[in-house]
């Protein structure tokens, strides 16, 4: 399997990603490390390959955005809306993620071991997230499919707004959003929240964690409300 | 946007070397403010019957020209504070003794277009439009020493791009604050703080939030109680990095929407916007890199 590196001390992130936008044949099975990355934006945006990428340190803003078949692991930390967008493939961050993590991914799984900030998948749209520290205020904002399984706390107004996206909390929650409500552990509960921390390296007793659902009260007008909800 | 940066100093060797590390940050932030750029450096404080005035030249006619000797000898003159000064083209640090208000009151009522940058017994700043590198270049920042600094690069949204609307801006003595944001309630906050005889030197909104936290530093709340009143009262987006004599203190809104990132070891507390600034400091591989949340505050000592 061919292996590259791509030194940032000596080559451009234009550089960088337009190789990584050849056709998917030709970069099939790379294996490609991004050295010195230094906290530069958009790293490895936009890949359609099945290739697998190692950013040897911290990542700017947006890094594996759009991700579609790649594996984009991360050893450090990752700016604002990492792997935002991700269509499939894995976003693994080794350290902590600040905010946006993961908005409107529409698959993939994004892994992040250390806390993410605040509207951590916002608005996510068949995404799974798995967050091995504590998200901050207004995560899963909107969230309209996917699954978030978060093992640490979550801050204020978690859910807020909820479609049809599942959260799974093992730790404290701050506060939910408007119309987000807990509800029991079903088998497939368990069975989804043991598969995420599989696939996402880590361990712990699925049963420690609460379901978190939209209670769907928003989903028609009433006109009776009066606008207070 | 606008980048910040900060830098605090653990080791006395270090302290040589403040501005030589600074600059690269500063630069490092040029893409989210390339319009204006400045510090505050806090160095050993002079005696306590003494104050630098940090001045700019730059709205005089003379500008890097200006005569700081004739000044001065002027100042000397007329009033008993053996006054001295080190110019540097179109900045100056006036050390003067004794009666510091009134050395304030002349220099405005003879030199009226002279900028009084900052006062107090440690800070010296600098403060001019142009590109970051520029105005490290023509303030010679690489060459600045001294414990800690507190910096920024400015992206103008609130006001126009004067030099006195570029960052750190000051109140009182040695407290200046960086800001990068928007606030949406500046001008009730001068109202409450005007008829108090608070002076404002621009239409910015920065100032309004450092003004408000000198007044409650200087009514008697600690650091950490006049932060929690700036959390109460300021309204908008914002990410503050202020300095005092002996501290550096951040605070970022509740809702985080402008970002920072610390990187801490033994040897040096660096503060910048994105991980970019911090990215070529010494063996930053080791240092603790975290980012602050939101509404806490977090100080670090000198």
């Amino acid at each position: 399997m061919e292996s590259l590196t791509f030194d940032l001390e000596r080559t451009t992130v234009r550089e960088l990603n337009q190789f990584l936008h050849k056709p998917a044949n030709e970069l099939e099975g790379l294996k490609l490390t991004v050295a010195a990355p230094n906290g530069a934006h958009n790293l490895a945006v936009g890949v359609d390959a099945p290739v697998q990428v190692t950013i040897a340190g911290h990542a700017g803003y947006y890094a594996g955005g759009m991700n579609q078949h790649a594996t984009i692991e991360i050893d450090g930390s990752a700016g604002t809306g990492v792997a935002e967008n991700m269509m499939s493939g894995k976003v693994h961050v080794k350290g902590f993620a600040s905010n946006g993590a993961g908005a409107s991914a529409h698959g993939g799984l994004l892994v992040i071991d250390g806390d993410a900030g605040l509207r951590c998948g916002i608005s996510l749209k068949g995404g799974d997230i798995v967050v091995g520290g504590s998200v901050g205020s207004f995560s899963a904002f909107m969230a309209q499919a996917g699954r978030m399984v978060i093992c640490g706390d979550a801050g204020d107004a978690l859910g807020d707004s909820l479609y049809e996206a599942v959260l799974y909390v093992r730790g404290e929650v701050k506060s939910l959003g408007a119309d987000a409500q807990y509800e029991p552990m079903a088998q497939a509960d368990l069975d989804a929240v043991r598969a995420l921390l599989a696939a996402a390296g880590m361990d712990h007793d699925p049963a420690s964690f609460k379901r978190i659902a939209s209670a769907r009260t928003l989903y028609h007008w009433n006109a009776d409300a009066n606008q207070e909800y | 946007m606008c980048g910040i940066v900060g830098l605090l100093v653990k080791t006395p060797a270090l302290r040589e070397r403040l501005g030589v590390l600074m600059v690269p940050m500063l630069i490092g932030m040029t893409e989210r403010g390339p319009d204006s750029a400045g510090l505050a450096v806090f160095g050993k404080p002079v005696d306590a019957s003494q104050r630098k005035l940090s001045l700019y030249a730059g709205f005089t006619e003379e500008g890097a020209r200006f005569a700081w000797q004739p000044l001065v000898e002027a100042l000397n003159a007329v009033m008993d504070v053996t006054a001295r000064v080190d110019s540097k083209g179109n900045h100056a640090v006036l050390t003067v003794q004794g009666d510091i208000e009134g050395v304030k009151t002349w220099l405005r009522e003879h030199y009226p277009k002279l900028y009084q940058l900052s006062s107090g017994r440690s800070i010296d700043l600098y403060k001019d439009v142009g590109s970051p590198s520029q105005v490290a270049g023509r303030y010679d920042f690489a060459n600045l020493k001294g414990s800690h600094l507190v910096g920024h690069t400015r992206m103008a949204t609130e006001s126009a791009v004067t030099p006195d609307r570029a960052h750190p801006f000051t109140a009182g003595d040695d407290f200046c604050l960086v800001h990068n944001g928007s606030l949406s309630n500046a001008h009730g906050v001068r109202r409450k703080l005007e008829p108090q005889g608070i002076h404002f030197d621009t239409d910015n909104d920065t100032e309004a939030a450092c003004r408000f936290l000198e007044w409650r530093l200087r009514e008697g709340d600690t650091l950490p109680v006049a932060l929690q009143r700036g959390f109460e009262e300021l309204d908008g987006f914002y990410t503050f990095l202020m300095g005092t004599s002996t501290e550096l203190a951040l605070i970022r809104d509740p809702f985080a929407c402008k970002p920072a990132v610390v990187a801490e070891n033994d040897d040096y507390v660096a503060i910048a916007s994105e991980f970019r600034s911090l990215a070529h400091l010494p063996d930053i591989k080791n240092a603790k890199v975290f980012e602050p949340a939101p509404e806490e505050m977090y100080v670090w000592k000198a």
